[in-house]
C-alpha cells in the first residue's frame, strides 16, 4: 500500500493484564472505538508507528506526482490536460493533510521531508515504475487509484483523530481519481487497434506492482498484529487484495482487457477471483531501491528541495522585514 | 486542535535534524467557514513565511472544491490548548447541573409542544 512493510515494535501484542494502567486506559479506548487524539498520552511505540506509517504514506503521495507529472505536457487533449493537472494537485495535497496529522507527534514536515531525500524513509514502491504511454495515466488512475482506496476507506477509521480525518478528506477527492482513469481506459479500449494495445499493455506492466502495493502476506506478521490492535491498520494485506482483485477483474472485463495471469478467474466455491501472486522477490528488489525509477524519482524530489531552498530562505527573510518594518511603524 | 506546539520527538528515524527548525516555515492552523452560514471550522494545517502566504496556501490546499467561503490562519504557536489531563477538572461544573438540559423538567402532556 501507499505505506508497506511498515514494523512496529515486534514483540507481540500485549493482553490488558500485563499494561500498566494508562496503557490499558489507552487500549480499552481504542477497543471501544474511541479516538487518540495528539496531546493525549500514547505509548512510545504508537507514536514511532505513527510517524513512519503517516510518513510513509505521505511521501507516496508527494512522489506519486512524478509519474503523472510526466504526463501533463503531452496529454492528448486540453481537457485531459487540465483533469490530470488537477488530479496531480490533488495528490499534492494529499500529502500536505498527510504531512500535518504526521506534524501532531512532534515530528516537523522537514524532518519527514530529510529523511525521504537521504533515502532513510520509503514510498510505496508502485512509483517506482515508468509511465511510458498516454494509457499508463489510464491504468494508473484506474488500478493505483483503485489500490489505495481500498486500504484508505477503511483507514477513515483509524484510532489517531489526525490521521482519520486526513483520510476522510483523502477519500473525497480519491475517486475522482480512479474515473477519471478508467475514462481514459474505456476511450483507449474501444478506440483503435494501436489504442486497444496500448491499453492492454498498460494493463499488462501495471498489473503485477498494484498487486504488490497491498505487500506480502501478513497474516503471521507480529508487526501487523500489534497495529490492529492499535486500530492504525484495519484489515490484512492479503483481504484487502483479494478485495482489489474482485473488484478489478470485472471491470477489466468490461473493458474487454485481459489480465495478464491465466489463473485470474472466478471461483464459484468461494464467490471471489482467484489470482498468482505476483513477483515477491521483484517487490523486494525494487525496495532495496533497484527498480526502474528509484535512483531518478530520488534525484527528482532532492533537486526540487535543492533548488527551492532560495525561494524557502528568501521569502523567510522578507517576512522577517516586513515584521520589523511594521513593528518600527507602530 | 490538531497541532499547536510540535515539540521535537526524539525517539524517532525522523528527528535528529535540529538545524532544520530554525529554518523551517511557521506552522499555521487553518479555519474555513462553508458555504451554508456555519462558524469556521479548523481543517488543518499548513507551512508558511507570513500570515498572507498562509491564506493563499490554505486556498489551495483546503478549498479546491470551494469548500469555503472564508479562511482563518492562525499561527500554531499563538493557541492555547487545554490539556487532555484536566478533562476532568476542567468540565466537572458542568457535569453536575443536570439541569441546564431540558430534559430535566417533566411537562404534563396536555400543555403541548414546549
Ligand atoms: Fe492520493
Ligand atoms: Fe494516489
Ligand atoms: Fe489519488
Amino acid at each position: 500500500m501507499y505505506a508497506q512493510m511498515i514494523k512496529s515494535t515486534g514483540q507481540g501484542v500485549k493482553s490488558l493484564d500485563e499494561m500498566e494502567p494508562q496503557e490499558r486506559a489507552f487500549q480499552e479506548r481504542i477497543d471501544a472505538g474511541g479516538k487518540i487524539e495528539p496531546k493525549d498520552w500514547m505509548p512510545d511505540g504508537y507514536r514511532k508507528n505513527l510517524i513512519r506509517q503517516i510518513g510513509q504514506h505521505a511521501h507516496s503521495e508527494i512522489v506519486g506526482q512524478l509519474p503523472e507529472g510526466n504526463w501533463i505536457t503531452r496529454a492528448p487533449t486540453l481537457e485531459r490536460k487540465a483533469i490530470l493537472l488537477a488530479k496531480v494537485q490533488d495528490e499534492a495535497g494529499h500529502g500536505l493533510y498527510l504531512y500535518c496529522a504526521a506534524e501532531t507527534l512532534g515530528v516537523t514536515r522537514d524532518d519527514l521531508t530529510r529523511d525521504l531525500l537521504s533515502g532513510k524513509m520509503k514510498y510505496s514502491s508502485i512509483f517506482n515504475y515508468p509511465t511510458l504511454t498516454w494509457a499508463d495515466m489510464g491504468a494508473v488512475g484506474w488500478l493505483v487509484d483503485g489500490a489505495a482506496i481500498m486500504n484508505q476507506v477503511p483507514l477513515q477509521r483509524t484510532s489517531y483523530g489526525p490521521y482519520a480525518r486526513a483520510m476522510v478528506r483523502i477519500c473525497k477527492e480519491e475517486s475522482f481519481h480512479q474515473r477519471q482513469g478508467f475514462d481514459i481506459m474505456m476511450k483507449m479500449a474501444k478506440g483503435t487497434d494501436a489504442q486497444r494495445k496500448m491499453a492492454q499493455d498498460a494493463l499488462n506492466r501495471f498489473w503485477g506492482p498494484a498487486l504488490m502495493m497491498f505487500g506480502p502476506s501478513d497474516a503471521e506478521s507480529v508487526h501487523s498484529a500489534q497495529s490492529m490492535a492499535w486500530k492504525i491498520k484495519m484489515n490484512s494485506n492479503d483481504e484487502l487484495r483479494q478485495k482489489f482483485v474482485d473488484q478489478t477483474a470485472p471491470q477489466a472485463e468490461y473493458l474487454g482487457l485481459t489480465i495478464p495471469d491465466e489463473t485470474c478467474k472466478l471461483n464459484e466455491e468461494t464467490g471471489h477471483y482467484d489470482f498468482a501472486q505476483p513477483d515477491w522477490d521483484e517487490f523486494f528488489d525494487v525496495l532495496k531501491g533497484n527498480g526502474p525509477c528509484n535512483t531518478e524519482r530520488l534525484e527528482a524530489r532532492n533537486k526540487a528541495w535543492d533548488d527551492g531552498r532560495w525561494v524557502r530562505e528568501g521569502l523567510l527573510a522578507h517576512a522577517a522585514k516586513k515584521r520589523s518594518a511594521k513593528m518600527a511603524a507602530e | 486542535m490538531s497541532s499547536p506546539e510540535s515539540s521535537p520527538y526524539k525517539a524517532t528515524e525522523a528527528a535528529e535534524h535540529t538545524e532544520t527548525r530554525k529554518t523551517e516555515w511557521p506552522l499555521w492552523e487553518i479555519f474555513i467557514r462553508g458555504q451554508h452560514g456555519l462558524s469556521h471550522r479548523h481543517v488543518g494545517s499548513l507551512h508558511a513565511a507570513d500570515a498572507e502566504m498562509a491564506i493563499k496556501n490554505a486556498r489551495d490546499v483546503y478549498t479546491r472544491r470551494n469548500e469555503g467561503v472564508s479562511i482563518w490562519a492562525v499561527e500554531a504557536s499563538a493557541i492555547a490548548a487545554s490539556s487532555p489531563e484536566e478533562k476532568g477538572a476542567l468540565y466537572e461544573p458542568a457535569n453536575d447541573k443536570v439541569y441546564r438540559h431540558p430534559t430535566f423538567f417533566d411537562i404534563p402532556d396536555e400543555v403541548g409542544a414546549m
